[in-house]
């Protein structure tokens, strides 16, 4: 057996359950540091941040699944439903913190959306994201057929919208945040080229 | 001179850190079985722990993140140290900088810093003014501003690999702001040696505009008849003007700067109001008469 099957097999072994036990660990983790006050000096910022960026590493991850199928033979299809999920709950983490623990004043919350163009892409990119949370289910797919995968393609446009989101918040020219877009772009190409060739052929 | 001014801030035993540590513990005690924001809103007058002071800095020589300067300023030599002062004075020098802090009057002033970014603390400072130094190289007549500039030793400075900004840092002060009795050359925190982190062996402390204007670790300092170049005006000029003064009503284009968040109250930290010249306006507005803030942001 090649060692991508046999870990094609490995991963069958998987259970879904245990990619979304692991994946709620940080944040329990990071809330209980910033409960018992060891997190940081800044704990409201902190957890904004740990949890907007484990987020968008997550919905990277969304996009690494095919191309990783195509050019490793690596599996993972079966848990793209998980770690979409899971950076859907990081990313609600992250603007409940916002809303709740850093802005906490309901009127400046919403001149924020309006008049702070970072804040305006990051929601745009939120609110895309939630049809497809909701819809992240067999049902859903049963019932919607077609227009499920259509509807999914929303992932293209949220996805560089949260990269944008992360550079426009930067303070000076800050290179971290440019790498996610840069990566997001890339993976974007890959998948967008391969869609192409395949309504083509 | 010195002692032109005395802090609306000052508490009796200042540089007995331990008595603030315990109140902080208790009243973040209490803000853990949900007295909400009660350790920030406790005392305006209450200095931030030495912790939250040196373990919470921008120092982007350093690196980006809050706890970057903590980690690796340790890295800069601050021993021997000199200042450069040039330009428009008598006596164009490089003073050492145990000569300058032998003919410093060294007080305590302890001050409000409102950062940029919408937070604050309290900063029991160890400090002498600015006025003096600038006294001592003899300013000239035609001097009307006073220009900056930072340390850049790329070897003990990781940060500056990075073009998050353009190195070495540079600020400015119009020369009455330079010389107002509140602008001060810190060279202490907590009656100790200022931390690298905080701008070894001494940086400006003008507490009435946003933390980045007070400049750290000074190599350099010159007198000029026109308006120099600050660093972050120049990274962005839409978002950083020159005069820089914390003022509640001009946002800044990214954040409201109508309220801050005092560094410390841990989770559930209440945002406060930011008052105008962050709460100096009794001292420094008049600096300022007849000026458009909003156009001179």
């Amino acid at each position: 057996m090649r060692s991508v099957d046999r870990l094609n097999a490995l991963l069958k072994q998987v259970p879904a359950v245990a990619v979304y036990v692991a994946g709620v660990l940080p944040a329990i983790w990071l809330f209980w540091q910033a409960i018992t006050g060891t997190l940081s000096i800044e704990p409201i910022k902190s957890l904004e941040h740990e949890t907007g960026e484990l987020g968008l590493q997550l919905l990277i991850a969304t996009l690494l699944v095919t191309p990783l199928r195509r050019f490793t033979g690596i599996n993972l299809l079966r848990l793209r439903r998980a770690l979409g999920l899971l950076a859907f709950f990081y990313i609600a983490l992250h603007l409940l913190i916002w809303l709740l623990l850093d802005v906490q004043d309901p009127a400046m919350i919403w001149a924020d959306v309006v008049k702070r163009p970072y804040i305006t892409v990051g929601m745009l990119g939120f609110v895309l994201l939630v049809p497809l949370a909701i819809t992240s289910n067999n049902r859903s797919i049963r019932v919607l057929g077609r227009r499920w995968h259509a509807l999914h393609r929303l992932a293209y446009v949220a996805i560089p919208l949260g990269g944008l989101h992360f550079v426009m918040q930067a303070k000076g020219l800050q290179i971290e945040p440019l790498v996610y877009l840069g990566v997001i772009f890339g993976l974007l190409f890959v998948r967008l080229s391969a869609l192409k060739r395949r309504r083509l052929a | 001179m010195a002692n032109r001014w005395k802090s609306d801030l000052r508490e009796d035993s200042v540089t007995d850190e331990a008595i603030y540590l315990n109140r902080r513990a208790l009243l973040g005690g209490m803000a853990g079985v949900g007295f909400a924001g009660g350790a920030a809103a406790a005392s305006e007058m209450e200095p931030n722990s030495w912790e939250e002071i040196t373990g919470y800095n921008n120092f982007y020589e350093f690196g980006t993140g809050k706890e970057d300067p903590a980690r690796h300023a340790a890295d800069m030599t601050v021993s021997p140290w000199s200042v450069r002062i040039d330009g428009l004075v008598d006596r164009p020098a490089d003073y050492a900088f145990e000569d300058i802090l032998s003919k410093m009057v060294v007080e305590e002033r302890i001050y409000r810093l409102r950062c940029v970014e919408a937070w604050s603390m309290v900063v029991p400072w160890m400090g002498s003014e600015l006025a003096d130094l600038l006294e001592l190289a003899g300013v000239q007549s035609n001097a009307r501003f006073v220009a900056f500039e930072t340390l850049l030793r790329p070897a003990e400075m990781r940060g500056v690999s990075s073009p998050v900004l353009e190195w070495p840092y540079v600020e400015g002060l119009r020369l009455d702001e330079a010389m107002h009795p509140l602008t001060i050359m810190a060279t202490g925190i907590y009656g100790r040696d200022i931390p690298n982190q905080n701008g070894a062996p001494l940086r400006l402390v003008v507490p009435w505009k946003y933390g980045f204007k007070s400049i750290k670790s000074i190599v350099r300092i010159t007198l000029s008849e026109s308006e120099p170049p600050t660093s972050w005006n120049k990274a962005n000029p839409r978002e950083y003007g020159f005069y820089s003064n914390v003022n509640p009503e001009v946002d800044h284009p990214r954040w409201s700067q109508a309220q801050e968040r005092r560094i410390g109250g841990g989770l559930f930290s209440p945002k406060i109001p930011t008052e105008m010249f962050n709460g100096y306006g009794a001292e420094v507005a008049g600096l300022y008469e007849g000026m458009d803030l909003r156009r001179n942001f």
